[in-house]
């Protein structure tokens, strides 16, 4: 009986199977008689149509590439901008003999070596069916030479295309950046972000600095149109086109014209100058010294000029703000001295009886003062003032390394100071954990002791030194610094202001940052170490000056005596605020192998907060006969084509 | 003497199917070298991958069901493991996170899954009573939901719909209820929004230029607007061998892998369609046939899940090319350029035929 069970709930099991199995057959059968429909209706009710599109005119899609977005500075003056030139270009699979169809070519228009080179570089780089650029930037005779013979270059065309420009050449090149030809990188980051699709019309991509960093809001939405073309690839008719949208503008906060003061003002010293406006983290000027000209990277740079700039002795090429590292020296100590203060020592009355060195206990070493025979009685508002070394290698010693670098990192010593450009580098701020993870030593006194004064191990970028200066500007409320101020919607017209964005705060005592304030106001009145910096000046300044040993950018294998020995020369390093009740201005200036700080720093940072807080013009280079464009006369930099808006009257002379 | 050992080298392989399956791989050999360009490296890397296949297969064919049954819940768990693995530690490459590192090898779990899920639910309910209740179907539902999951997140939309589909035909043939699948399908209709928030940009997108493949042009709808070309002017006859017009000059975008079957519609026409259909379908019956033939639950349910997934690629594959389905990157089984999936489907071939081939000896024993 139970066997008989089992057998029957086996048989109806089997038949429910069966049954099902038979369902799904005969969904099997429907779904594929919906593909024998679709193939009937493609292949032979459509059939007509899609053999005109296949056999004798087929469909192309052309992207129509946007417009790059323009960037301005925050008055509106044009650093970065696009035109339309006329080039020549080839299609190698359709050309037999490419090198005699060159050389016919040359007789019509001028073809020079450099256009040659970087023709065979871009058509290593591409297919065989993309045309390339033989000749950029025809005139209009040129174009029109060509034109009349085009029927005896098959496969040779005039194309319009859009060339990014940079009317200030190498000013700010390191803010603003550059764009180049898109490669298989950054093909690569493209395919990963989604957007492959919206670059099918565009041959270059932001590659440095603004460019790089704000590349989605600059490209815009690539454009297409339906064409259909005949069998010689030729458009005949356009079937449906949906244009592109442009690229959105950006307004940087950085001024131009101090940007050219500045960078006039290094003269052909090498160095950074960082100026931030302390309330906002807007950065007025980015200099980096010696620059280059973006325009030269924008279609392939030639081997010449790459090889110039690359092997240069003074690395024009490195961003010397962000990637620039350099012990901060004495302008480390305002900041040490703070560390102290609100930990409660060496506050008022407290002073030291300086005899011109320092000794840990137990040890006959001596940690020497800059000034031989030291300077006395020295409290912490004078040890600012006259950069005392001996009072801080004591107050670093008492407070120790954990404590001081515990506090300094609170205003972004080592750490990067997320200003909105790529390819910022964090700087150095040593603890015994990094010594033992770096060296498997462990830490010395000896070392906190330096660390006080920003020597040993301390390496600070541009950057930072400007953001930390900032900081104590905006009384310990870190503003995280920024370039670009304003973006401008191309379609809708409407801006967004980028908010000014609060990283951190540090809450600091009000009297201790009056000691430091006061220390650094006095550091320009005579009898301080930048003493002429602030002579006449009209406003006050709190500074602080700095020296640094050579360490850093690498030096060239050649030897070269008089180089070599200028180079050993230590940096000159500077910071300051202004006005130094109500900061408006917060900057560091950094002249490698400039010597003092007070003598070779300090006069670029007085000219560059005389124009942004008077709009003072320098005086002092001035040739006596070029009062009507004074500027450009004086820049060599300056392209003499574009001379500079709006220059204000000579005036505000004390 | 030869001619016995012949007899027993291919005792276990289904002289039937594997005529369908070698005829169809030839035909796919012949897409293929048109397809790319006419490249024999092309060719002779799929001849290899053909052999590595039918190698599994023979292999696998030869495993007696019982023992499949036993090592089903073991691969299963591997399976998820591996999958987890994925999740966790996997490489990263075009968006997607779907191959683990192994050190000496890279895998893709998510295909191992194609041949384990149906394995183990059809093991789940080989242990249950003749009709399986309600609680049954939920634990089932659930084996199913863990793994194709996974598989979503990485996220493989392609793979993941057809590990569910499989797993869901194992659903339906073990006796699944009518009411129940009715409200399953309300349901579905009514989370469609739901599941529609989970999906990628990218996934969306796709489903959004299914529906209106002008909207990117430049992009994912250049697919399916060159493939409907392609088929659209091959006509009756198509064009010829070697002659597409559409695939020899480039306008066909991953015309060796997923859009294979545009060159051949192109190529050999409605004609050549339809051809292709009934051979699928000759497979697809031979299949359904073993699975009505099996004796236990465990190789009918897992035969029939075998060969429905098989459809399921290929009607997805082809509905894709010819632009009623979406792009979700599938390749068309036994003809698109390809390993992995050319392994894990003969692997399932090679149990259709284990199935078939030992049922025999189970009777008399």
């Amino acid at each position: 009986m139970a066997y008989s069970n089992e057998l029957k709930n086996h048989q109806n099991e089997l038949h429910h199977f069966r049954l099902r199995l038979t369902v799904l057959g005969f969904l099997v059968l429907i779904a594929f008689s919906i593909l024998a429909f679709r193939f009937y209706f493609l292949q032979i009710n459509r059939y007509d149509y899609y053999q005109t599109l296949a056999e004798n005119n087929r469909i192309s899609i052309v992207p129509i590439a946007p417009n790059r977005g323009l960037i301005t500075d925050r008055n509106g003056v044009i650093l970065a901008h696009n035109f339309f030139v006329y080039t020549l270009e080839i299609t190698p699979s359709k050309i037999a003999d490419l090198e005699s169809t060159i050389a016919e070519l040359a007789q019509l228009v001028e073809i020079n070596s450099v256009d040659l080179k970087r023709f065979k570089k871009l058509k290593a780089q591409s297919h065989s069916f993309e045309s390339v650029p033989i000749r950029t930037h025809l005139n209009e005779v040129e174009a029109a030479k060509f034109a009349v013979n085009r029927y005896r270059f098959p496969g040779v065309e005039i194309k319009s295309r859009l060339f990014r420009h940079y009317p200030h050449g190498k000013m700010g090149a390191h803010m603003v950046g550059y764009i180049g030809r898109i490669n298989d990188k950054d093909l690569i980051k493209l395919a990963e972000n989604d957007v492959l699709s919206n670059y099918k019309g565009s041959d270059h991509i932001g590659k440095s600095g603004i460019e790089q960093s704000y590349e989605a809001e600059l490209h815009g939405t690539t454009g297409f149109q339906q064409v259909e073309i005949d069998a010689d690839g030729k458009a005949v008719r356009v079937l449906s086109s949906t244009a592109p949208v442009s690229g959105n503008n950006l307004v940087l906060s950085a001024d131009i014209k101090l940007q050219e003061i500045a960078e006039t003002a290094f003269g052909d010293r090498r160095g950074a100058l960082v100026a931030i406006k302390p309330g906002t983290g807007e950065v007025l000027a980015f200099v980096s010294m010696p620059t280059f000209d973006p325009n030269l990277f924008v279609d392939g740079i030639d081997v010449e000029n790459w090889k110039l700039l690359n092997e240069s002795l003074d690395k024009p090429l490195i961003n010397r703000p962000l990637r620039g590292i350099y012990p901060p020296g004495s302008t480390f100590k305002p900041f040490t001295a703070l560390a102290g203060l609100e930990a409660g020592k060496r506050q008022p009355p407290f002073s030291i009886s300086d005899a011109g060195y320092f000794m840990l206990p137990n040890s006959s070493h001596r940690y020497r003062d800059w000034k031989p025979g030291g300077h006395g009685n020295v409290d912490m508002r004078r040890a600012i003032t006259i950069s005392c070394d001996t009072f801080f290698y004591g107050l670093a010693i008492e407070l120790g390394i954990e404590k001081l670098t515990d506090f300094v990192r609170h205003f972004g010593f080592g750490q990067k100071s997320g200003i909105d450009i790529a390819g910022e580098v964090g700087g150095l701020l040593p603890t015994p954990e990094w010594k033992q993870r770096r060296f498997k030593q462990p830490w010395y006194k000896g070392e906190t002791v330096i660390v006080g004064i920003g020597q040993g191990y301390t390496l600070a970028t541009p950057m930072q030194l400007a953001q930390a200066t900032a900081i104590l500007a905006n009384k310990g409320v870190a503003m995280r610094p920024h370039l670009v101020s304003g973006i401008t919607n191309s379609k809708t017209g409407i801006s967004k202001v980028s908010t000014t964005f609060v990283n951190n705060t540090i809450s600091l005592k009000d009297k201790n940052l009056e000691i430091v304030n006061l220390g650094m106001i006095d550091v320009t009145l005579p009898g301080g170490t930048a003493a002429s910096v602030g002579a006449n000046a009209g406003y006050s300044i709190a500074a602080k000056t700095g020296t640094a040993q050579v360490i850093g950018i690498k030096q060239n294998e050649k030897y070269n005596e008089r180089l070599v020995n200028e180079r050993h020369r230590d940096h000159a390093l500077f910071i300051a605020y202004a006005p130094a009740e109500n900061p408006e201005i917060a900057l560091a200036v950094i002249v490698e192998n400039g010597g003092h700080g007070g003598s070779a720093a300090g006069p670029i940072a007085r000219k560059v907060m005389d124009y942004y807080l008077l709009g003072k013009l320098p005086a002092v280079d001035l040739p006596k006969d070029a009062k009507a464009t004074p500027l450009a006369a004086d820049n060599a930099n300056a392209n003499p084509n574009q001379p500079i808006e709006n220059a204000p009257e000579e005036e505000h002379y004390d | 003497m030869l001619n016995k050992l012949a007899q027993r080298f291919f005792k276990h392989i289904d002289s039937f199917l594997i005529s369908c399956l070698l005829f169809t791989l030839l035909v796919g050999l012949f897409v293929l070298y048109s397809a790319s360009g006419q490249s024999f490296g092309r060719v002779s890397a799929q001849v290899i991958n053909i052999s590595v296949a039918l190698s599994t297969m023979w292999i696998v064919a030869n495993i007696q069901p019982q023992l499949l049954e036993r090592i089903a819940v073991p691969i299963y768990v591997l399976g998820v493991l591996l999958l987890i693995g994925v999740a966790l530690f996997g490489d990263i490459s075009h968006g997607a996170r779907r191959w683990l590192n192994l050190g000496f090898t890279k895998i893709q779990p998510s295909e191992i899954m194609r041949i384990a899920l149906p394995m183990m639910l059809a093991w789940f309910f080989s242990k249950r009573e003749a009709s399986p209740r309600i609680r049954d179907f939920i634990i089932a539902a659930l084996l199913l939901a863990v793994p194709v999951a996974f598989i979503m997140k990485q996220p493989d939309l392609g793979t993941g719909l057809l590990v569910t589909a499989s797993g869901f035909y194992i659903l339906f043939l073990a006796g699944l209820s009518w009411k129940f699948l009715l409200g399953g399908a309300v349901a579905i209709g009514a989370l469609t929004p739901v599941f529609w928030s989970m999906l990628h940009d990218y996934q969306r997108r796709r489903i959004e230029i299914l529906i209106d493949p002008t909207q990117d042009p430049l992009g994912a709808g250049y697919h399916t607007i060159q493939a409907t070309i392609a088929l659209g002017s091959g006509g009756v006859t198509g064009k010829g061998w070697l002659n597409g017009t559409q695939s020899q000059l480039d306008f066909l975008p991953e015309r060796t892998t997923d859009f294979i079957f545009a060159v051949f519609g192109e190529e050999f026409g409605l004609i050549g369609n339809i051809i292709l259909l009934i051979l699928f379908s000759l497979i697809i019956v031979r299949g359904l046939v073993i699975a009505g033939q099996a004796q236990t639950t465990f190789s009918r349910l897992l035969a029939g899940s075998i060969t429905l997934t098989f459809f399921t690629y290929g009607f997805v594959n082809i509905g894709m090319v010819s632009g009623i389905l979406p792009v979700v990157g599938v390749p068309l089984p036994l003809i698109s350029y390809g390993g992995t999936s050319m392994v894990s489907l003969f692997i399932g071939f090679g149990i259709l035929m284990s199935i078939q081939t030992h049922k025999k000896l189970v009777a008399s024993g």
